[in-house]
């Protein structure tokens, strides 16, 4: 057990450096939510909203660390077999979970860059208050979201892996997400057949404990039902990436595709 | 004058279909049909999330400003690409014009800008019922084709700096990132404070944005006529510093014997 925690907390923290130097995910975490929460701003000040800036701060925020997840999880194993470490990773005796879970989190985690950019944006541009209702609450929610993104990340990395444009598949999902899963609109707004896709998606519920955290009300249930569905993604991502494994080996195709 | 016609058409052509790997349908579609569209509805919900603008506004603004995708990246990559491609010195030794040799890759660039933006407009508009009249398309054609050579403009910029830089993709979506806010796409320039303005009427995509906006809303071409002599300019500006921008990067790079060190 001590192993394991070792394995994950240094697995975690390289990689959290890692991707701190990396020029690419700095922009996606930091920089480019920093631009949507401009827009949604002056959108929100426009249509006489200015009391909503903390909100949009907030799903700004959440909007970078599901960008820094699609990108980092879902190209991870592609990144691996390129710097030529995915055998070293797959033939270690550790199991591979153990291996691609820190990873995985720590994508999730760099991602905390944008709530802070964002909040410290508004607050300095934008006079939007830093005025957490249940500070607690928000210090138990943050984690939750960012822990659950990553075990997202984690079905991410061990499905995208059998596509060969996993970026283009992250393309793909960065803006769909950011729209059903309440971000920065209303979820009550969308179409109804939106809703259950919305909910099998951790932003939606992770933004929700957020923001009951920061705004007020009652986030004991979005974070119950956020760490939930961290555990249903923990199995699914141990049951595709055994998958993967087994088929990489079987076919002799590990550095291949 | 047909040697540089050929390098100018096919030339560009044959340097752009090799280049842009953008050009498989994995990548392709994803990227430049199906995002576009998730882009404009992510900012018609916001619009009417915050309760401004009608969803018109950010359907045609958004379809427009994502042209700037293919113009920044691939342009950047029509020509940059050879250099990791190391084919770089083989094509800076010719003794080809190279007017003709870096401005005929713009050319499937802006056409392929106006497909996305055409398509984009056409696919939301339809999701979204946002009555654009027929015969205001021809109209909308020849706006959205000023805007991305102005676009492309911009991109032969990117390009020219893509010649020293490693990291262009960071640069091309910050790019896209401050268009995205500076053009008008989704926040009426009016709103922005003065210095912003300023900003956005020199940048591309502004002018375009509005012309299309109106000639959807009714008016001619000789409504907007200023706006696209506007926008025109500013292309023409654009891609005379892009053009400058690039041969002082040959010269330096020959210079100091970095060409495909960088």
């Amino acid at each position: 057990m001590r192993r394991a925690l070792r394995l994950f907390y240094t697995g975690w923290f390289f990689n959290v450096k890692q991707l701190t130097l990396s020029g690419f995910f700095i922009l996606s975490t930091a920089v480019l939510p920093v631009f949507y929460a401009t827009i949604a701003y002056y959108m929100f000040r426009t249509g006489g909203r200015p009391g909503s800036l903390l909100y949009v701060s907030l799903g700004a925020g959440m909007m970078g660390i599901w960008s820094s997840t699609l990108f980092g999880s879902g190209g991870l194993i592609q990144w691996q077999r390129w710097q030529g470490t995915l055998e070293y990773a797959i033939g270690v005796p550790t199991p591979l979970i153990l291996v691609v879970l820190p990873m995985t989190i720590a994508t999730a985690s760099v991602g905390l860059y944008s709530v802070t950019t964002t909040l410290l944006w508004g607050w300095l541009f934008f006079d939007v208050p830093f005025h957490l209702a249940h500070p607690v609450w928000f210090a138990v929610a943050l984690p939750a979201a960012v822990v659950t993104l990553g075990l997202m990340g984690l079905v991410l990395a061990s499905t995208f892996v059998l596509a060969r444009n996993a970026n283009s598949f992250s393309n793909l999902l960065e803006y769909p997400v950011w729209l059903v899963t309440g971000l920065l609109v209303g979820i009550s707004l969308l179409p109804g057949w939106t809703r259950p896709i919305s909910w099998v998606l951790a932003p939606t519920w992770g933004i929700r404990g957020i923001r009951e955290a920061a705004l007020g009300g009652g986030p004991g249930i979005a974070i119950a039902v956020c760490a939930g569905l961290g555990a249903v993604y923990l199995v699914i991502g141990i049951f595709t990436l055994r998958y993967f494994e087994r088929l990489a080996r079987e076919r002799a195709t590990l550095a291949l595709r | 004058m047909t040697v540089s016609l050929r390098i100018f058409f096919i030339g560009g052509l044959t340097a752009y279909r090799g280049l842009i790997n953008w050009l498989s349908p994995w990548i392709f579609f994803p990227t430049l049909v199906i995002a576009p569209i998730f882009q404009i509805l992510l900012f018609v919900y916001i619009g009417r999330n915050a309760g401004v603008q009608s969803d018109k506004f950010y359907v045609i603004g958004n379809a427009v400003q994502y042209a700037s995708i293919p113009c920044l990246f691939a342009m950047t990559q029509a020509i940059s690409g050879e250099r990791s491609q190391q084919t770089l010195t083989y094509i800076l030794v010719t003794p080809a014009g190279r007017l003709s040799l870096f401005l005929g890759r713009a050319l499937p660039v802006i056409a392929n800008a106006m497909f996305v933006a055409a398509f984009s407009l056409l696919v939301s508009g339809l999701i979204l019922g946002i009555d654009v009249p027929v015969s205001a398309w021809p109209a909308i054609a020849l706006v959205i084709f000023v805007a991305t050579f102005s676009c492309t403009g911009l991109g032969l910029i990117c390009a020219g700096i893509g010649l020293r830089v490693r990291e262009t993709a960071v640069l091309n979506n910050i790019i896209f990132g401050l268009l995205l806010i500076f053009t008008g796409a989704n926040v009426r320039i009016a709103e922005l404070p003065g210095w912003m303005q300023a900003i956005s009427y020199r940048v591309p995509l502004t002018h375009g944005i509005e012309a299309a906006r109106r000639v959807a809303n009714g008016a001619t071409l000789g409504d907007v006529s200023r706006l696209l002599a506007s926008e025109a300019a500013i292309g023409v500006v654009y891609t005379f510093l892009g053009y400058q921008v690039l041969r002082f990067m040959e010269r330096e790079s020959r210079k100091r014997a970095s060409l495909q060190v960088a």
